[in-house]
C-alpha cells in the first residue's frame, strides 16, 4: 500500500510540474461580429467510466475563438446536445442565433484507440457542410481535435486554419546570476508544452526547418555560441557551426537545404549562407557594419537582413545569389529581424515608435508600413504558416510573455506560462 | 576565484604595508614586461610580482578598491559602441597592468539592454567588445591577452525594466581568467 501512495503522491508532483510549464491563453481583443458557431460537446459511446482523456469539442470550440473569426455559444446556453444527424433539429439552433453548428462522436476503436467524427452544418440552410472520421489514439487526441479545428476554419472563411501547429520559444526560470534556459515545444494552443533542449546558458533564436521536423538554434552551453540542429522528435542533434566570434541567427531556406546565419569570423558580423549537405559556407553580405537576422523570401529568391550601415539599424534585402542590397525601411530610427509572410506580400519586423518597441508589418507592394501592438518591449515577431496571425514575445504585468496579432492587428491574445519569462518564439509551419 | 581574492586581499595589503609599500597605485609601466615575466619586479612594483608568483596572489591588484583596476566594467550608450571620455583613464591603467603582466588573460564581455531585437543586440555586444579590444591593442596590450564574447541582452547585470537597469546592463565587463 505504501509504495503505491508514494507512487501516486510522485505522480501528482509530475503533474503538477507538467501543469506549470503549460501556457495558458487569454483572448485580450476579439473581432467584432466574429462569427456565431455552436460546438457540442462531443459524444462518448464507450464505457461511461472510462471516457477519452480529452475534451476534443471543447479543444475545437476554444481553437476558434482563439483565432478571433469565431464566437462560440457556452455550453451552458445550449438547448440540446445531438451528437447525430438525426439528432440535430435546427430550430432550436436558430432560436440561439447561431449560424453554423459543429457535432461529434467518439467511439472505441481497439485496445487504446478512438474513432473520432464530427459534421459542420449551416443552421439556416439546414445542410451539412462537411463531415470526417478520424481513428486516432489517446496521445494524438488533442492533434485531431486541432485537425477539427482546421477543417472547420478553413470551410467557414476560406482560408487554411494554423491550429494543428506548434509554437517553439525560450523559457528563462530562476534568478538573474543562476538562470535556467530552456527551449520548448507547445501545440499552438500552448498545451503539450516540452522541453527540447536546457542550459545554465543562455539559448536563443529558434528556427523551424521548411518540413517542421528540426529545430536550428543557438546555445552558448559550451561558454561560447554554436548554432545546433536538433531533430524534434528523435532529440538527435548536432552543431553546426562553432567559429570564433558571433555564431547567430540561423534561418532555413524554404527548400530546407540551406542555412542562412550571422557570422563574425572574418570581422565583422556578416551574413553568411550554408549549404547544409555539403557543410559549404558563402559570404553572401559582406559589409563593415553589423548585418545579421536574415530570413529568406518563400520563393528563395531574396534575404531580408539587418544592417547599421546607414546609421541606425533598418531592413535590407538582397539578392540570395548576391548583389545590390536594398534598403526597405526608411521610418523610425530603428527598423530590425524581418521576415516574411508565408505568401510573400508582408514583412513583418520590430520598428521603435518614439521609445516604444512594436511589431510592425509592411505591405512590400505598396511600401507602406503599419504598427501592430502598442506594447513598449516588443520583439521577435514570427507569422503563422497561413499567415493570419504573427506571435511575438512581448511584458505583461513584469514578465515577459508570448502573444499574437491579427495581420490587420483586430485580434489579439496572450499566452503565459505561470512561471518564468517567456521569449522567441517561432511558429512552425504546417506538417506535411 | 573572487571570493579567495577578497580573502586574501587584506593580507596582500598588510604584506604590502609591511613591505613598506603602502601605495597600490599601479607604477606607470617603468618595470616593463620584465618584472612581470620574471615574477620578481623588486620594490616598485610589489603588487606585479604579487599578482604573477603563483596561484595565491594571482588578479589581487585586480581586487584593490583603490586602483583603477578594480572597475572592470564600463558602460554604454543606446546603440553605441563607442568608449565614453570618462572610461578612457580605467581602460588604461588596465593595459598597463596586461603589457606588465604578460601571464594575464581577458574576455571581454559585450552586452546590451533589453530594447531592440536579440540577434542585432548580439552584434552590437561584439561590437562594443571589439571596441575595448581594439582600445587595448592600441595601447599595445597582445592580441594574444584579449578574446572578446559577446551575450547581446541575454545576460542582464540587473532586473528591471526602466532607464536605470538598462544603463547598467548596456556594459562591457573584463573577465580576468
Amino acid at each position: 500500500m505504501k509504495p503505491l501512495l508514494q507512487l501516486f503522491l510522485l505522480l501528482l508532483v509530475l503533474g503538477a510540474q507538467a501543469g506549470r510549464a503549460e501556457l495558458v491563453i487569454e483572448i485580450t481583443e476579439g473581432v467584432e461580429g466574429a462569427l456565431p458557431i455552436a460546438v457540442v460537446p462531443f459524444r462518448w459511446s464507450g464505457d461511461p467510466a472510462s471516457p477519452p482523456p480529452q475534451k476534443v469539442g471543447r479543444i475545437v470550440a476554444a481553437d476558434l475563438h482563439r483565432s478571433g473569426y469565431f464566437k462560440p455559444l457556452p455550453e451552458s446556453q445550449m438547448l440540446a446536445f445531438p451528437a447525430t444527424t438525426a439528432e440535430v433539429d435546427f430550430r432550436d439552433w436558430r432560436a440561439l442565433k447561431q449560424e453554423n453548428l459543429v457535432i461529434g462522436e467518439i467511439a472505441p476503436n481497439g485496445p487504446g484507440g478512438y474513432k473520432v467524427n464530427f459534421k459542420l452544418f449551416d443552421v439556416y440552410k439546414g445542410e451539412q457542410l462537411m463531415g470526417y472520421s478520424f481513428a486516432t489514439t489517446a496521445r494524438d487526441l488533442r492533434s485531431v481535435a486541432h485537425h477539427i479545428a482546421d477543417l472547420v476554419f478553413e470551410t467557414l472563411t476560406g482560408k487554411p486554419g494554423a491550429f494543428a501547429t506548434r509554437i517553439a520559444y525560450i523559457v528563462s526560470e530562476g534568478t538573474i546570476e543562476k538562470p535556467r534556459i530552456s527551449l520548448r515545444i507547445a501545440d499552438s494552443d500552448g498545451h503539450n508544452s516540452q522541453v527540447i533542449v536546457s542550459s545554465s546558458e543562455p539559448l536563443m533564436s529558434p528556427a523551424w526547418s521548411p518540413d517542421g521536423r528540426k529545430l536550428a538554434y543557438v546555445s552558448f552551453e559550451n561558454g561560447r555560441p554554436s548554432i545546433w540542429i536538433q531533430e524534434v522528435f528523435t532529440g538527435k542533434r548536432e552543431k553546426v557551426t562553432s567559429f570564433k566570434g558571433i555564431n547567430g541567427a540561423p534561418a532555413w531556406s524554404p527548400d530546407g537545404r540551406f542555412l542562412a546565419m550571422c557570422l563574425s569570423k572574418d570581422g565583422d558580423p556578416d551574413i553568411y549562407v550554408m549549404d547544409l549537405a555539403r557543410r559549404k559556407l558563402r559570404r553572401l553580405v559582406r559589409h563593415w557594419a553589423i548585418d545579421t537576422e536574415p530570413a529568406w523570401s518563400p520563393d528563395g529568391r531574396y534575404i531580408v537582413f539587418t544592417s547599421d550601415r546607414g546609421g541606425s539599424p533598418q531592413i535590407y534585402r538582397i539578392p540570395v545569389t548576391g548583389g545590390k542590397a536594398q534598403r526597405l525601411t526608411f521610418e523610425n530610427g530603428y527598423n530590425a529581424r524581418a521576415s516574411y509572410s508565408p505568401d510573400g506580400k508582408l514583412l513583418t519586423f520590430i520598428t521603435r515608435v518614439g521609445r516604444q518597441f512594436r511589431i510592425a508589418v509592411m505591405d512590400l507592394a505598396r511600401g507602406s508600413t503599419t504598427v501592430l501592438t502598442d506594447g513598449s518591449l516588443d520583439e521577435s515577431p514570427s507569422f503563422a504558416p497561413n499567415g493570419s496571425m504573427i506571435i511575438y514575445a512581448t511584458r505583461y504585468r513584469g514578465k515577459g510573455v508570448l502573444a499574437a496579432v491579427s495581420t490587420d492587428g483586430r485580434v489579439k491574445q496572450r499566452l503565459a506560462t505561470q512561471s518564468g519569462d517567456v521569449r522567441d518564439p517561432a511558429w512552425s509551419p504546417f506538417y506535411q | 576565484m573572487k571570493r579567495i581574492s577578497r580573502i586574501l586581499f587584506p593580507l596582500l595589503l598588510l604584506t604590502l604595508l609591511l613591505g613598506g609599500c603602502a601605495t597600490t597605485k599601479v607604477p606607470s609601466g617603468e618595470e616593463g614586461a620584465g618584472g612581470g615575466a620574471g615574477g620578481a619586479g623588486g620594490m616598485g612594483s610589489a603588487e606585479t610580482s604579487a599578482a604573477t608568483a603563483g596561484g595565491s596572489w594571482s588578479g589581487s591588484p585586480l581586487e584593490d578598491p583603490n586602483s583603477p583596476l578594480y572597475q572592470k566594467v564600463i558602460y554604454f550608450d543606446f546603440d553605441s559602441s563607442e568608449i565614453k571620455p570618462e572610461f578612457l583613464p580605467v581602460l588604461r591603467a588596465h593595459a598597463d597592468y596586461l603589457i606588465r603582466t604578460p601571464s594575464a588573460h581577458v574576455m571581454i564581455e559585450g552586452h546590451c539592454d533589453e530594447r531592440g531585437s536579440r540577434e542585432y543586440n548580439i552584434a552590437l555586444g561584439w561590437r562594443r567588445a571589439n571596441a575595448v579590444k581594439e582600445f587595448l591593442e592600441a595601447e599595445g596590450v597582445s592580441p594574444l591577452q584579449l578574446e572578446t564574447i559577446s551575450y547581446g541582452e541575454e545576460r542582464p547585470a540587473v532586473p528591471g525594466h526602466n532607464e536605470e537597469a538598462w544603463a547598467k546592463n548596456r556594459r562591457a565587463v573584463l573577465d580576468y581568467q
